[in-house]
């Protein structure tokens, strides 16, 4: 731990586009062997409907508070450089980026996996709604991965420094032993508090 | 705001008087999304006795708001910033979200 640990959340207000360039240029370090993203952008259709534009709002300050908690979670779990995770904020029309998350790393696995755990868990735990809005309608979506960890998030101290339940990974890598998210185990953990 | 902090404070009375300090505490209520479409209102202010749990600020809110029922069964509440849970004894000054399904990402 030689090296301070950076990472950085942003909640962009309406009309600011993610700058992608930005979070990567932020998590790059010659130390760090690969870099993980992910983009989340705003399709065209929704079971056949077409979608106009995708509006979202924030509970600002414990979205940040939980973006923090979850970048924490995964250091806890992976052996990360850096990480970057910002939303927007407000009307995002169809093809533009709502989210992005980079991961830097020394081995490539480890910002692969958190990259996909940080994703997983923001949809799961960080208060950001968004608003559908059809040329003949609107409705407020609901990520599954709440549905599925609601009953939890009161009881386990979610955003509040919660350490996230891994199992050593019987999966052979290049770098020897590894941890890996198990889904059942992250889908029961009311059991588990850190 | 004003003039629905205003309007609110006066309907709030007939729920719950301003006892004398120390048995009533005040919290602030923010609604969001879904839950800020069925009230119409963002945040509102609220008294209840000293000892009130998160599920007596939903009873009262329900009793004011019947249309909240429709997410009763679907969202979470946080109190201050965290998730919590509807046993949850509030505090003067604290504040409690409604959190209807996210949907973030």
């Amino acid at each position: 731990m030689a090296e301070e640990e950076r990472t950085q959340v942003e909640i962009l207000e309406e009309n600011n586009l993610i700058d992608m360039t930005k979070y990567i240029t932020y998590v790059s370090a010659p130390q760090a062997g690969g870099i993980a993203t992910f983009a989340g952008t705003t399709r065209d259709t929704f079971e056949g409907k077409s979608v106009v534009e995708l509006r979202y709002e924030a509970y600002v300050p414990m979205a940040i508070r939980c973006m923090k908690s979850m970048c924490s979670s995964a250091r806890s779990s992976w052996n990360l450089h850096s990480i970057a995770v910002a939303h927007r904020l407000g009307s995002v029309p169809v093809g533009e980026t709502s989210v992005f998350i980079a991961v830097s790393s020394v081995h490539r696995a480890d910002a692969l996996d958190a990259c996909k755990f940080l994703i997983d868990e923001l949809k799961a735990t960080v208060p950001i709604w968004k608003k559908e809005v059809y040329a003949n309608g609107e409705v407020w979506k609901e990520n599954s991965e709440f549905v599925e960890r609601r009953l939890e998030l009161g009881k386990d101290g979610i955003c509040s420094g919660r350490k996230v339940e891994v199992k050593a990974g019987d999966r052979k890598t290049c770098c020897g032993s590894k941890v890996k998210v198990d889904e059942e185990a992250m889908a029961d953990l009311s059991t588990t508090r850190n | 705001m004003d003039v629905t902090d205003r309007e609110i404070k006066t309907k709030n009375a007939e729920c719950k008087p301003a006892e004398n300090k120390g048995s009533s505490v005040q919290i602030k209520v923010l609604f969001f999304a879904r839950a800020r479409d069925l009230t119409g209102l963002t945040e509102l202010p609220l008294e209840l006795s000293s000892g009130s749990t998160a599920q007596d600020c939903l009873n009262k809110l329900v009793a004011r708001f019947p249309s909240l029922e429709e997410i009763l069964g679907s969202m979470v509440l946080a109190l201050n910033e965290e998730y919590t849970n509807e046993s949850v004894i509030v505090q003067d000054k604290d504040e409690l979200a409604l959190i209807p399904p996210i949907s973030g990402g």
